[in-house]
């Protein structure tokens, strides 16, 4: 049985221009212990799958499938044991950490909020756990730091201090969306090595969201490559790199390689208006007419009518 | 609420730079004394009748001359202090707290709640609160706590606006998503994160309309529909030295020297509270 698995999630918005559809049947599993990074450009839907997970999409959003989490169907769960999962089960780092601090509370004020709010800890007991994880994320001066506010904290540090909210309880899976994409390069780094430091003491499992391949590389052992709210390849994250197989996830290492050769011509479906078939035939470089006609089937790993045994191989 | 106070900390420093404001806070405190220790402070009983010294001006015994029934206008004006601002005080608590109520139920809930809350206010906006208040009151009848009602009433409105709006944005900042997803409630989000960051605002907002509130007291006093005689209050002082008004100007001159002071020193210090905690103004400090 996977640790997390996600099977033929959509999600959608109703919009007066339509219905946006978000996340369109997407298949997922990791297990217990490992590390996957779900990849692809802005705007396909990768932070979605991740909110689906934590439950935290919009009431607007019309979500179908299953989230099965150690054997748990989250997406039925009520709202008060669901609240027990965030935090302790499962927790999430996000993007722009600067932004997701209350401004008016102290940073340690937050990490203790984050240690007691399942209700366990002393408000003594809290401070001691908040010290010990803000110097685990390697927040230098514990002390002084806890009674700053977040203003006060440089983009890495602030980071720092997510990831020690997030840690709190020692969550069994870790979600972490674009921890580093506004950070700067060698601060980046600084983040990655304790990402991956962390993981391998907690023994963490990880879904990673980036579209920084590097980042990915680095932190993941699998891969899954994300398109217009589908999954278009998974397996293993050398694999995947090194020989990929559908043209999208080609295109994306071409164009990531950055000496200007590859550059995906056209641009991302609007979530409205889906092209029928294969969602990325229309800037295919091989498209058939049958990509044209049919959604491919996910088959080894690649979602893409080149490599269906029915149909024509490469 | 421990976090509030850390919270104005940095807001009190910046505005011991602006002068208006520390003016304003300092006759605010002086008022604050005057008020408290009135008893002690007023050299007489302020409705203590003496005949024998109708309509006096001021002098070394009764620096702010007498009334028409002889009482020290000095110590009606101290005890009306004392009026003025618990009146004041007790109007703007309540507002704050119906405001409040309303305003985040609007806000936190929204749809049809949000919808049918803020047309109600829409049409108490629509009406001059005075004009309301003054309804109100002629309604209930004369006294002190009819004029609390009637100004209650009519004030939380603007309190619900706001804190309406203040929700509606800070509901849609990160930090409330990733409050949820450490696994805190409603209720701690709204109390904690959301209320917390909408105090400010709050705060400027009941300290600009403490001065409007005071005018408001005191015209309906004048008016004869708040304080009723010989009770000491500005608005009714002044309309007890109307008929005198040639003969002893300082009976209508000090009372509303008085109101004007108090609410000119609430508008200093309102002003200076927006200012310093205008995010766009402390940008350009900091720049």
């Amino acid at each position: 049985m996977p640790f997390l698995e996600i099977r033929d999630l959509h999600v959608t918005f109703p919009t007066p221009a339509g219905h946006v559809r978000a996340s369109d049947g997407v298949d997922l599993e990791i297990s217990e212990g490992d590390s996957l990074c779900l990849v692809g450009e802005s705007g396909c839907g990768k932070t979605i799958v991740a909110l689906a997970v934590m439950r935290l999409l919009p009431h607007s959003a019309i979500i179908t499938g299953r989230i099965r989490f150690k054997g748990e169907d989250l997406l039925g769960l009520g709202e008060s044991r669901m609240r027990r999962i965030r935090g302790r089960e499962i927790a999430m780092i996000f993007e722009q950490p600067a932004t997701c601090f209350n401004p008016v509370l102290t940073v340690g004020d937050q990490i203790v909020e984050a240690v007691r709010v399942h209700g366990e800890r002393s408000r003594k007991a809290a401070r001691e756990r908040a010290l010990e994880l803000m110097s685990m994320v390697g927040i230098a001066d514990p002390i002084k730091r806890y009674g700053q506010y977040p203003h006060e904290f440089s983009g890495g540090m602030i980071q720092r201090a997510m990831i020690a909210m997030a840690l709190a309880f020692e969550p069994a899976l870790l979600i972490a969306d674009e921890p580093t994409t506004s950070l700067d390069v060698t601060v980046q780094a600084q983040i990655i090595e304790l990402l991956a430091d962390l993981k391998a003491r907690l023994r963490t499992t990880l879904l990673l969201i980036t579209h920084d391949l590097a980042v990915a590389s680095t932190l993941c052992a699998q891969a899954a490559v994300m398109y217009a709210g589908g999954i278009v390849e998974k397996g293993a994250t050398r694999r995947v790199f090194k020989s990929p197989r559908h043209p999208y996830t080609q295109a994306l290492l071409a164009a990531a390689s950055g000496d200007g050769s590859g550059v995906i011509r056209g641009s991302v479906p609007e979530l409205t208006r889906l092209p029928e078939g294969c969602r990325f035939h229309p800037r295919c470089p091989r498209a058939q007419d049958i990509c044209r006609e049919a959604m491919p089937a996910i088959e080894d790993g690649v979602r893409c009518h080149l490599y269906q045994h029915s149909g024509v191989t490469a | 609420m421990r976090e509030v106070g850390e919270a104005m900390g940095p807001i009190v420093q910046a505005l011991k730079k602006n002068r208006l404001a520390v003016i304003g806070a300092g006759i605010l405190s002086v008022l604050v004394f005057i008020a408290v220790f009135a008893p002690y402070l007023a050299p007489r009983d302020p409705v203590e009748l003496n005949l024998a010294e109708r309509l006096s001006s001021p002098s070394w015994d009764h620096l702010m001359g007498t009334d028409a029934v002889g009482r020290d206008t000095l110590s009606r004006i101290i005890y009306g202090t004392r009026v003025s601002l618990m009146i004041a005080v007790v109007v703007t608590m309540i507002e704050v707290l119906l405001g409040m109520i309303v305003g985040m139920t609007a806000g936190y809930l929204g749809k049809a709640v949000d919808e049918i809350l803020m047309r109600i206010v829409d049409v108490l906006l629509a009406f001059p609160g005075i004009i309301l208040a003054l309804a109100l009151v002629g309604m209930l009848g004369p006294s002190l706590t009819n004029l609390v009602i009637a100004l209650a009433a009519v004030g939380w409105v603007r309190y619900a606006r706001i804190v309406r709006g203040s929700i509606l944005s800070v509901k849609e900042e990160r930090f409330v998503e990733s409050a949820r997803a450490i696994g805190c409630g409603n209720l701690r989000i709204a109390t904690r994160h959301i209320l917390l960051n909408i105090v400010t605002p709050i705060i400027v907002l009941a300290t600009l309309s403490m001065g409007t509130t005071i005018i408001s007291i005191a015209a309906l006093s004048f008016l004869g529909l708040g304080a009723q005689p010989p009770m000491a209050e500005w608005g009714n002082m002044l309309n007890e030295g109307k008929p005198f008004m040639e003969k002893a100007p300082h009976l209508m001159i000090f009372p509303g020297l008085m109101i004007m002071i108090t609410v000119l020193a609430f508008n200093f210090l309102g002003d200076g509270l927006r200012d310093v905690m205008d995010p766009r103004l402390k940008e350009k400090v900091e720049v």
